[in-house]
């Protein structure tokens, strides 16, 4: 099962870009059009939350585009991870729970690390290549 | 009367029984507590020398430890039997040095308090593995067998990450005491 993602953010609870990583064939987004993204994103996740009609709700979990598939994972402590893939691409919630694994493993763990600073973990980046390969193609679901 | 209750327990924490410890200690817990004695070392100017010492501390207690729950009957008084003593607690692979005489090297592919550390290039070769070094050298101190430990990346080829090696430098008096017994 080949899961195609076009690229991961991963922002903190205050909205901010921590990690930005492509692997579309569109080439990286600049940088200040990715802490834009992020930005935005944070915000309508936000709203969201406000506008749901039913209780209970934690903001938005997937939106479905004509080109695309965005999925958003929300931690408990407002970290968010979200990535957009090809649509309708399977299995990426589990996708989204591994690579928060390897954040609480390889980024919170590690003494070096400032918590809601941007990632810059050798450990982070070796072992998220090991999930998502330079393709984008998941490959290690569910360690 | 409050005092009469209490006769039941332990009043002092030394007359409890040591207990056989638990089999399972959480990694997630332990990795954190590390995560955060580095960081507590950091605030210092010589960070490596606080880790070494808060390893230190645990060497000598645990040697206690270790020979009490092994029931060895034996001290250890060799040099060799003291390296491996420890070798069989910490590492992959004991080495003897080529270069000098006292020098040995405890080595191991991925020393469990740095799997989840990755050090920021702006730290150079800081190794948490001073931390098993201070351990190691709190053994050896405890045993007798004066060294001085120290902890080091080691690169392999065709793996990502360096091997750690422990250098383990006996003190002269060691050396002598030892050579005429081989």
């Amino acid at each position: 099962m080949a899961a195609i993602i076009f690229n991961l953010f991963v922002i903190n609870k205050s909205g901010g870009l921590i990690f930005y990583k492509d692997y579309g064939t569109q080439g990286r987004l600049d940088t200040n059009d990715s802490l834009r993204l992020a930005s935005l994103w944070h915000s309508m996740h936000a709203i969201s939350k406000e506008l749901s009609p039913v209780n209970g709700c934690n903001g938005i979990e997937v939106l479905e585009a004509d080109t695309f598939d965005l999925h958003c994972f929300q931690a408990l402590t407002g970290t968010k991870i979200f990535v957009a893939t090809e649509p309708g691409t399977p299995g990426i919630d589990s996708l989204l729970k591994t690579i928060y694994e390897i954040y609480t493993d390889y980024v919170l763990k590690n003494p070096f690390y400032e918590v809601e600073m941007p990632i810059r973990c050798e450990l982070w980046d070796l072992n998220l290549a090991l999930a998502v390969r330079k393709d984008g193609k998941a490959g290690l679901v569910g360690r | 009367m409050i005092g009469v209750g209490r006769a039941k327990h332990n009043l002092n924490v030394v007359d409890s029984p040591l207990g056989k410890g638990k089999s399972e200690v959480s990694l997630s817990a332990f990795a954190f507590l590390f995560s955060e004695l580095v960081q507590y070392n950091q605030g210092k100017v010589e960070n490596i020398a606080e880790l070494e010492e808060a390893g230190f501390g645990v060497g000598i207690q645990i040697l206690e430890l270790l020979c009490h729950r092994e029931k060895a009957n034996r001290r250890e008084t060799r040099v060799l039997g003291i390296l491996s003593f420890v070798h069989s607690t910490v590492a992959d692979s004991l080495e003897k040095g080529t270069e000098h005489e006292d020098e040995y090297m405890i080595s191991e592919k991925e020393l469990l308090v740095n799997k989840f550390v990755s050090v920021p290039a702006s730290m150079g070769g800081f190794n948490c593995g001073t931390f098993v070094a201070g351990i190691v050298k709190g053994v050896l101190d405890g045993a007798g067998f004066p060294a001085s430990v120290t902890a080091h990346f080691v690169a392999v080829e065709g793996q990502t990450r360096s091997r750690t090696t422990i250098l383990v430098k006996f003190a002269e008096e060691v050396v002598q005491r030892d050579a005429p017994l081989a």
